[in-house]
């Protein structure tokens, strides 16, 4: 075993506390009494009481799963489209044009992906809400989505795919019937990152959003320029929470079931006769 | 029991099951396959050998359908079949990953093509059993392919692309990913399910002791030409270049101008200063014409004393030995400075090597020993 220096005790306490300080902070002033968010007085969960019966923030809260729901499952299949026939669709025209335009979104700063959406929006003269929300995260975060599926698909062994036709499927069915199920991880991970994404969206929604549809960023940030309220920490405390209980099942899972395919591979070797 | 000798290529009124015709197949620039014939008959198991690089993957995947002819015509039982789909074809392919799908049991594998027809559920299930008992799989029909050793994903993807009984399997390097012992047991197993079930086999290997023992004909390919297709027999003891005779086997190379000497028989000058070789062949030769003598080194004796038989006798020096356990393989250097390898076996046990490094020796063969080549 290595000694632990005070030199790496030091740096490790300091980057954590860089990186979680602001949410424990948070988070502990999520349970203060005073109204006053900056002075501690005391224990209390009441703030969690008067969230739950805070309508604008469960409205705005409904509003963002819907958007985010509908937007990442769009962008997942428009995105693990995109990567497929990037991938395997062969040398066809303007195949470098088209993945180099599939990944300018991922670097394009957000204030003109929104912009340019909400001109096109009036220019077309679609009403701005919960609709147009939708349409601008999928845009956003389908090239998120087809980063993490094409980069599956690069390492994917064609010849299954081959496999698939020799034994009568036709394209699509090989599509449905075993690329899709051997990518599956991947495509889920996409979901997840554009749910995430549409999620914690603020700069694209807020340019998108029409006046019934208020998502919980916005919310959040609008009710911030009036004041933080410890409603407000109390919010956020819940979704930091959510978030670490999917980060940690979701490694938990992943781990298992790497521990699990070593095992099997063993017992296979040690069966091999 | 009498067997009549399976050689429907000898046979004219036999009608090919598989038919290339003059087929050509480009990838750009490239020449992958140039202008090849070929018949391949049912119930064959037929070899595709070469180097990589030489059109032999190429050819299978043709027949499976995955790639199409630029040019010629490819028949299967007498239907072109050029430009069918692969899922349309009677052809099925095991591959050289094996391509098992890792999200499906063995069970679910190899009823993976059956359920893509119309046929009844009892039906399937009844063929998948058949095809796990064939392959011996029946205890890991429940596994998934991680969970089971690489011969046993072997068989399976065996057992998947037999399960729908096509008139034509292809297997690409099927034995490549397994360790040689196994392999060797692997290959009799294959003759054994092609045996039994009747299915023509199209085998693709760079390994050519595999091609030799599992193939009822071998065809030798280079540069997408087939060089030469016959019997393992006749690929090895008759070839009819060089190069397959280097390809196959190991061999002594003689460089030389051949002379007609009456009946068949031919001598051939190889050196200057010495008697030239004496070498029958069936091939004409005209007088004065530049020939390989090809002889395999088990052909050649190797003694102390000067052979008193033999038609051909050169005496050189000891430069190597290879002992390879059950052979012994000497490199022998003559006056003219080439190198002669002679094999000899060791047939008897804690015997005392009567020759050794730099000795004198001579080496001799007869005149039908070898076989004299024109390029």
């Amino acid at each position: 075993m290595r000694r632990t220096s005070w030199f790496n005790v030091t740096s490790l306490t300091l980057g954590f506390a860089f990186l979680y300080l602001p949410m424990v902070l948070l988070v502990i002033y999520s349970f203060n009494s005073s109204k006053l968010v900056t002075v501690w007085a005391g224990f209390s969960t009441k703030w969690y009481g008067e969230l739950v019966q805070n309508e604008a923030f469960l409205d705005a809260a409904l509003v963002t799963l819907e958007v985010a729901v509908a937007s990442s499952t769009l962008a997942t299949i428009l995105g693990t489209m995109a990567a497929y026939v990037l991938v395997r669709g062969g040398r066809f025209l303007g195949r470098t044009l088209f993945s180099g335009m599939i990944y300018a979104p991922l670097v394009m700063p957000e204030v003109i992906t929104g912009l340019s959406l909400l001109l096109l929006f009036i220019g077309i003269g679609l009403d701005r809400g919960v609709l147009t929300i939708v349409l601008a995260h999928t845009t956003f975060s389908m090239c998120y989505v087809s980063v993490v599926v094409s980069s599956r698909l690069v390492s994917f062994d064609r010849s299954l795919e081959e496999a698939a036709l020799d034994l009568g499927c036709s394209a699509f069915d090989a599509f449905r019937l075993v690329t899709l199920p051997i990518i599956a991880p991947a495509v889920i991970s996409g979901w997840l990152l554009a749910f995430t994404l549409s999620l914690d969206d603020l700069v694209i929604a807020s340019f998108t959003t029409g006046p019934s549809s208020t998502t919980l960023p916005i919310k959040i940030w609008s009710a911030v320029r009036l004041g933080v309220s410890p409603e407000i920490n109390a919010l956020s405390t819940i979704m930091i929470g959510i978030v670490t209980v999917g980060v940690i099942s979701a490694s938990l899972i992943s781990k298992r079931n790497a521990v699990k395919a070593q095992q099997d591979m063993q017992a296979a070797e040690r069966g091999a006769t | 029991m009498s067997q009549k000798v399976f050689a429907p290529w000898d046979d004219p009124n036999e009608k090919p099951l598989i038919r290339f015709e003059n087929v050509t197949k480009k990838f750009g620039d490239f020449t992958a396959i140039d202008d090849l014939t070929l018949n391949i008959y049912e119930r064959e198991f037929f070899a595709l050998l070469g180097p990589s690089g030489c059109g032999k993957t190429t050819m299978m995947r043709m027949l499976a359908g995955f790639e199409n002819p630029t040019s010629g015509k490819m028949e299967l039982s007498g239907k072109n079949i050029a430009g069918i789909p692969p899922n349309k074809r009677a052809v099925n392919m095991m591959f050289q990953s094996y391509a098992l799908f890792p999200h499906l049991s063995v069970w679910e594998n190899i009823a993976f093509g059956l359920k893509r027809g119309n046929m009844d559920k009892r039906d399937i299930a009844a063929r998948v059993e058949e095809m796990l008992k064939l392959t011996r799989l029946t205890k890991f029909a429940g596994r998934k392919p991680h969970q089971i050793s690489g011969g046993q994903r072997q068989r399976v993807a065996l057992a998947r692309s037999l399960a729908k009984a096509p008139k034509l399997l292809l297997l690409d390097e099927p034995l490549g990913a397994l360790d040689k012992k196994l392999r060797q047991d692997t290959q009799f197993e294959l003759m054994d399910i092609q045996e039994s079930t009747g299915t023509t086999f199209v085998i693709v290997t760079h390994d050519q002791e595999e091609a030799m023992t599992v193939a009822s004909r071998v065809a030798v390919m280079d540069e997408g030409r087939i060089i030469q297709v016959a019997t393992p027999d006749g690929i090895y003891e008759a070839p009819n270049s060089v190069y397959v005779a280097d390809f196959i086997g190991d061999v002594n190379i003689i460089e030389g101008t051949v002379k007609p000497a009456g009946d068949g028989m031919y001598s051939l000058a190889w050196a200057e200063n010495e008697p030239p070789f004496l070498a029958s062949s069936d091939l004409p030769f005209s007088d004065g014409q530049k020939a390989h003598l090809a002889i395999r080194p088990e052909k050649i004796a190797i003694t102390t004393e000067k052979p008193e038989e033999a038609k051909n006798a050169v005496q050189g020096s000891v430069l190597d030995i290879a002992y390879l356990g059950n052979l012994s393989t000497y490199h022998v250097q003559l006056a003219g400075g080439q190198i002669i390898k002679a094999q000899t076996a060791n047939t008897r046990r804690l015997s005392r090597r009567s020759i050794t490094w730099e000795d004198k020796v001579w080496i001799s063969w007869n005149a039908t020993a070898g076989v004299l080549l024109e390029q």
